[in-house]
């Protein structure tokens, strides 16, 4: 059902109308070179928004519609490839067109979810101890520019044990998307991850299929039985191409012009987070920067209500203090006995820290406890906050008591005597 | 009925717009037939020949010409034995059987019969010749726990009916005829067990509404004590995220007392209501001996299921609990979020290019807010039994700021607020509500006037405490020193509570109402101390007392000594000794 209109009415935006008849919503249509979907249909007239961008169509150009939505491909082809928000290769590689699947699928049904349950080792002590990261959670970063957020989720790719990683790039800045390819390249995890860019300099209207591409391929993978890792940077971007896409349609904007749709926007793309029973699973961990390290921005708020959990990376550290992993529950109780506990008794004094560090500004006297917690602190932030600590959780949790024992008698840890006799380092040398 | 139909001429997001031939009404459900299947929709708007219909599923592939068919029916729900248990969408399909039949994911088009088809024992009350009314009961089922009332459909014109026939006590199909009913004119009409309602129009089959006046125990301290909750009555429960919305949420439900508990998990987290889904069949509810999910129904509408029936989806929960209290039950319904139902309102406002309101809500947000939580209410029916629809909605206002229209508009129209807290939540102080900023018109299971003087002394201690905060510990005095201890006690003894405590996680009210006398006695007393250090000291070992007292049960025989130990510690500094 191919048919061909050469008569464009208007053009606004990346969006287009012309006169067409059986065209069905959400269809694919190829406008010049570009694609471009239907997203309104008025009687005859049919909006269609240009993936490359509107810039230099014609109002004679050819609009010859596919009778089909979008669709990208799927097969084991994809590992180590890189895309377009549209699918076109990146990489210089052939063009797939096999075994072709549709974006945008329908969500699980809940009935048919489970209770997550497996822990994703990062080896990064302030996940793997603090705020664990389990399989098939959605989880952003939340930052501000200039923090080296795309570092972390690289560094996350490489390490995480998962099967596959898929990576979507909105607006990602060239040198971030080199970045990213010659680091996967030179720890050998390229050939178990999929690329779908797209760059600041690419069309907006890619920026929005960019999501939808990478989670339609992650879904299919993880229903074959595979653990999939999204990672999706940055999802500030996406929320303004939908913003800029909103306001071209005359959209109403809610707030700070974003569209009113904005949270069920967000969250048809974070609820592809699944663990399918009897196959595999989806972890999507996201990187949301909040444009004045402000968290009640539209796009971190609505983000904040949809995912399970949160990290803070501020000042190249994540922050133990407003991160929260909603899931660490479902597993910390299975990894070691002590870990639940350690976790909250080296948060607590991280936490007297901080007030003794306050103190300490205002220019009050240190008594001798304080002093410990001095020590303690910049212990903590060294050994095992730092993002270049790369140590397995064991290894971090015998780690934290080290610390512990370094800088404290025993009874001033307010852990409970049975656990400080069965893991309180002793002092062999001394 | 005839056949109305019509054509697909426009489509923008989940709006279709649609050109019908003859009459159709407004709310009237049409469904568009796309690629073998069927789109469900109702109609919201109407002009000349066009109805504008929002549509309850994904609109992809949807082309102008489509045919529309309409049902002469407004969006309904079908009420009889066989709701407890089920786990719903928005539109009252069960979620299990869809499972069964499409496997992972939600396929559009497919609606199934809600009420499950199986028997049941059916015990005629009404007798051939009696005289019925809409509403009244015509026999009764044992659903569960429960004594299911058969009634008379709600939507049966409202006059006498006689009773032709009724079946003899059996077991019959949920479906099949158990009653023939006559109308003054003769006409006859057959009865089965489940009859449909529309969701937007409140059940009103009693004789008067009465004042909320019996409270509503969650077993929840610093709820049943300060911020109380009435059967019948309605609550909201806003906070920033991360505050512990659903959590509170989570745990009334499982402890409010209360018949049945439905629960609308509204644009929410999926995996919130899986929680429950596995939770509530193992747990096992004290008062009646069964599982949780034998009181309980689930209206799940997540968050990336269709917007549209996310809208529907607080309205089918509520046809439900009223359909349970015209059975003389008190029900209580737990709605999450109703924000994103206010979402789902303004997405639909902007698709009709509706003049907004702020932040873009539609002007007619308050009124149709409004509407939703009048129709909790406790109510005496037609025979006298009293029966209640309580409603708790929580809010998530955008950027935890309360002065935005949905929270607004929300607490002009409900009976108590409890407003959650950042700061609370990130001490990790549970549950997060804010004792000073939140209220409750209701009253609780403790005499107001101790209730009163308890809050005063935390604001006072609050006062103090900000100001000690400017003057340091050196510039306070030791009595304002006492206070602020005192505040500090009442909060982390009485209003906090650990919900993974097995035994402080519920709170019966007795216990509450006896620990409350004490820490009253506590909270009242003058004390004999000489300096801060002391006073601070002596207020630790209370709390230590407080708090290990919460931590064991009223038939262990520390509960006894504990409660010595604190009032021997009292005596022991007591200005007044035992004054009260």
């Amino acid at each position: 059902m191919q048919k061909v209109y050469t008569k464009i009415e208007s053009i606004i935006g990346n969006v287009i109308t012309v006169r067409a008849e059986g065209v069905r919503y959400q269809d694919l249509a190829m406008v010049g070179n570009s694609y471009a979907n239907v997203i309104k249909l008025d009687g005859d007239l049919v909006s269609l928004q240009v993936y490359a961008g509107a810039q230099g169509v014609s109002t004679d150009d050819p609009v010859r519609f596919l009778g089909e939505p979008m669709r990208v491909s799927y097969s084991e082809n994809l590992l180590g490839r890189v895309f377009s928000g549209s699918g076109r290769p990146m990489d210089g590689g052939p063009v797939l067109d096999e075994n072709m699947i549709e974006i945008g699928g329908p969500s699980v049904n809940p009935a048919r979810r489970i209770v997550p349950r497996n822990m994703i080792r990062t080896g990064i002590p302030m996940i793997d101890v603090f705020n664990t990261l389990v399989e098939s959670q959605k989880l952003p970063i939340f930052s501000v520019s200039g923090e080296p957020y795309n570092q972390l989720l690289a560094r996350i790719a490489m390490q995480a044990e998962v099967d596959l990683i898929v990576l979507g790039g909105m607006g990602l800045k060239y040198d971030d998307y080199l970045f990213f390819r010659d680091t996967l390249e030179q720890s050998g995890a390229m050939g178990r991850t999929i690329m779908f860019i797209h760059t600041a300099s690419d069309p907006t209207v890619e920026c929005t299929l960019v999501p939808d591409m990478a989670l339609a391929v992650a879904e299919r993978f993880a229903l074959d039985g595979r653990k999939v890792l999204v990672l999706l940077t940055d999802m500030t971007n996406f929320a303004d191409a939908q913003k800029e896409l909103a306001i071209t349609m005359d959209q109403v904007p809610s707030n700070r012009g974003y569209p009113g749709d904005l949270y069920s926007q967000l969250a048809s793309r974070y609820e592809k987070a699944v663990d399918f029973e009897g196959a595999g699973s989806l972890t999507i961990l996201g990187v949301t920067t909040m444009p004045g390290d402000d968290v009640t921005h539209p796009v971190p708020d609505n983000t904040g209500y949809i995912t399970e959990g949160q990290y803070y990376l501020k000042n190249g550290r994540i922050e133990p203090f407003g991160s929260l992993s909603r899931l660490k529950q479902n597993v910390n109780k299975d990894t070691r006995d002590d870990h639940r506990q350690l976790m909250d008794g080296m948060i607590k004094l991280y936490a007297a820290y901080k007030d003794s560090l306050e103190k300490k500004s205002m220019g009050f006297n240190m008594n001798d406890w304080d002093n410990k917690l001095l020590k303690y602190g910049a212990l903590f932030e060294t050994k095992l906050m730092d993002l270049s600590v790369n140590i397995p959780l064991e290894d971090a949790l015998d780690l934290g008591w080290e610390i512990l024992a370094e800088c404290f008698e025993p009874n001033e840890t307010g852990l409970k005597t049975s656990l400080i006799e069965e893991r309180w380092p002793r002092r062999t040398e001394g | 009925m005839d056949n109305k139909t019509g054509r697909v001429v426009g489509v923008n997001g989940n709006m279709v717009t649609v050109r019908f031939e003859g009459a159709i009404s407004k709310n009237e459900v049409g469904y568009i037939s796309v690629d073998n299947t069927r789109l469900k929709g109702e109609v919201i708007k109407i002009r000349g020949q066009f109805a504008d219909m929002q549509i309850f599923e994904m609109t992809n592939k949807i082309a102008v010409g489509d045919s529309v068919t309409f049902t002469s029916e407004m969006l309904s729900v079908e009420l009889g034995p066989g709701l407890l248990t089920q786990v719903y969408d928005g539109l009252q399909n069960p979620l299990p059987d869809l499972a069964e039949k499409c496997g992972f994911f939600l396929q559009r088009g497919v609606y199934l019969d809600p009420i499950p088809n199986r028997d049941w024992d059916f015990t005629p009350v009404a007798v051939q010749g009696q005289k019925v009314r809409p509403g009244d009961t015509l026999g009764t089922v044992p659903e569960g726990v429960f004594t299911h009332r058969i009634m008379v459909p709600f939507s049966f014109a409202d006059t006498d009916w006689t009773v032709k026939s009724i079946v003899p006590a059996g077991t019959y199909n949920v479906r099949s005829k158990v009653a023939v009913l006559t109308d003054p004119r003769g006409n006859e009409k057959e009865c089965t067990m489940v009859f449909s309602w529309p969701v937007k129009r409140p059940i009103k089959l009693y004789k008067e509404r009465l004042r909320p006046d019996e409270p509503l125990v969650t077993k929840i301290r610093i709820i049943d004590t300060f911020l109380p909750i009435a059967k019948g009555g309605t609550y909201c429960i806003p906070g920033p995220f991360g505050a512990g919305k659903t959590v509170l949420q989570h745990m009334t439900s499982k402890n409010a007392d209360v018949d049945i508990v439905i629960i609308a998990a509204c644009g929410e987290r999926a995996g919130e209501v899986v929680e429950t889904l596995k939770e509530f069949p193992e747990l096992i509810d004290p008062k009646t001996g069964r599982t949780l999910m034998e009181r309980t129904i689930i209206i799940c509408n997540t968050s990336s299921m269709p917007v549209a029936a996310r809208e529907s989806s607080v309205y089918t929960a509520v046809t439900m609990g009223e359909y349970y209290r015209q059975m003389g039950l008190n029900v209580l319904l737990l709605a999450d979020s109703t924000s994103r139902w206010a979402q789902a309102m303004r997405e639909m406002s902007g698709r009709l290019e509706e003049i907004p309101g702020e932040e873009a809500f539609p002007a007619y947000l308050e009124s149709v807010i409004a509407a939703f939580y009048e129709r909790a209410g406790k109510v005496r029916l037609n025979d006298g039994t009293v029966a209640s629809v309580t409603i708790g909605g929580t809010v998530s206002p955008a950027g935890g700021n309360f002065e935005e229209p949905v929270t607004q508009a929300t607490l002009k129209v409900v009976g108590a607020f409890h407003g959650l807290s950042r700061e609370r939540s990130d001490a990790r102080k549970y549950p997060a509500i804010h004792p000073l900023d939140s209220w409750s018109k209701y009253s609780g299971i403790i005499d107001q006037k101790k209730v009163d003087r308890a809050r005063s002394i935390l604001f006072r201690g609050n006062e103090v405490s900000q100001m000690m905060k400017v003057v340091g510990e050196e510039g306070t005095s030791v009595e304002d020193y006492t206070i602020y201890q005192k505040g500090e006690l009442l909060d982390a003894a009485y209003l906090q509570q650990n919900s993974f405590d097995p035994v402080d996680a519920a709170v019966l009210p007795e216990r509450q109402s006896h620990v409350f006398d004490l820490l009253y006695r506590v909270l009242t007393t003058e004390y004999n101390l000489e300096d801060k250090r002391a006073v601070r000291g002596f207020f630790n070992q209370l709390r230590q007392k407080f708090l290990d007292w919460n931590g064991v049960r009223t038939d262990d025989p520390r509960y006894a000594s504990f409660e010595e130990e604190i009032n021997a510690l009292v005596d022991s500094k007591a200005v007044n000794k035992g004054g009260r």
